[in-house]
């Protein structure tokens, strides 16, 4: 086998634990999209067009709020900042890639593909063909996503109106951020950022969570500086 | 109409931010307060959307123990906490409200 199909293998298994997590995510929020109103067209566009799981999410709150389209994608860019810290963190070794290449692997680098992928640079460095361990990866969980996205929007239709489906939403978000609350710094920009959201709840186009998430990282990251 | 600009516009800012810098390695060096930043938008993007999600009922502050929301949440935290797994979390939170609001 050659070495860009034995690292894409590579990258699809080491995907594949993450995968049977994003699955139940997938379906979660093609219901949810669903019951806030949007096509199915649309909802299962949104999984490729963004591509972005948590940013879907609020998204479709946000359209079922009918907060108006500038916040909608201002929130989206605060949601979907961590991925600069990703781009950053690959980028060495990415470097010598075409234009091409750097931008295939730039759309499918979300949360789950850059996890396996900077733990397998870090062991092995840079080699022959070791892209496509990124391309397996990030492509493996694309294909996933779509595929539950669909799922989602053919189960949503048939959900029963009283179900608090969208519940699910904040407690996607509680399993994702209290595993990382282990340092102070963290626990401070959390804990601000929630406290904020609450007294800038009024505030006009939903303008608070961004108001919010924005005093949180500053919060946290003035913390870990005066250490 | 609407949702395909928001969209487009949303896919293209994500895009954007994915492709940044692994586009412009060497031309661009990332500041170490930048750098450390980032590491806080997750904790504080999403506890941003949890707490109102909780706490707030129709518009007004509820922390009285009727909320079911809140207790449910808190259920789901602290099997976060325990666990460290997200689907558990998910359906043991799910099924706490379901619960409460059927006593």
């Amino acid at each position: 086998m050659s070495e860009a199909k034995k690292a894409f293998w590579d990258g699809v298994r080491a995907e594949f634990p993450l995968l049977i997590g994003v699955f139940p995510f997938g379906m979660i929020y093609g219901a949810l999209a669903i019951n806030a109103g949007l096509s199915a067209f649309s909802s299962q566009m949104m999984s490729s067009i963004v591509f972005a799981g948590s940013a879907q999410f609020v998204t479709t709150q946000l359209v079922h709020d009918a907060a108006p389209g500038f916040v909608i994608v201002l929130t989206i860019g605060v949601i979907n900042l961590r991925h600069m810290l990703y781009s950053a963190s690959l980028a060495p070794y990415l470097k010598n890639l075409s234009l091409k290449w750097k931008t295939l692997l730039s759309y499918l680098l979300t949360d789950e593909a850059y996890a396996p992928t900077v733990l397998k640079y870090e062991e092995q460095g840079v080699r022959p063909g070791s892209h496509w361990f990124l391309l397996g990866a990030g492509f493996s969980l694309w294909f996933t996503w779509q595929v539950s996205t669909a799922l989602g929007i053919f189960l949503g239709a048939e959900m029963p109106e009283n179900w608090p489906l969208e519940f699910a939403l904040p407690l996607t978000f509680i399993a994702m951020v209290v595993p990382v609350l282990k340092k102070q710094p963290m626990i401070a920009a959390a804990i601000s950022a929630g406290v904020v959201a609450l007294l800038a709840y009024n505030l006009p186009f939903k303008l608070g969570l961004i108001l919010a998430a924005l005093i949180g990282i500053a919060v946290g990251t003035f913390l870990e500086g005066k250490k | 109409m609407r949702i395909w600009l928001i969209m487009l516009a949303g896919g293209l800012l994500t895009f954007g931010m994915r492709f940044s810098l692994i586009y412009l390695f060497g031309r661009f060096h990332v500041p170490e307060t930048m750098r450390r930043a980032l590491h806080y938008v997750p904790p504080a993007v999403l506890c941003a959307i949890i707490f109102p999600e909780l706490l707030f009922r129709a518009g007004n502050l509820d922390l009285s123990l009727g909320n079911t929301r809140l207790l449910a949440g808190i259920i789901a935290i602290l099997t976060a906490w325990f666990t460290r797994n997200t689907l558990i979390t998910i359906l043991v939170g799910m099924a706490a409200l379901l619960l409460l609001q059927w006593l």
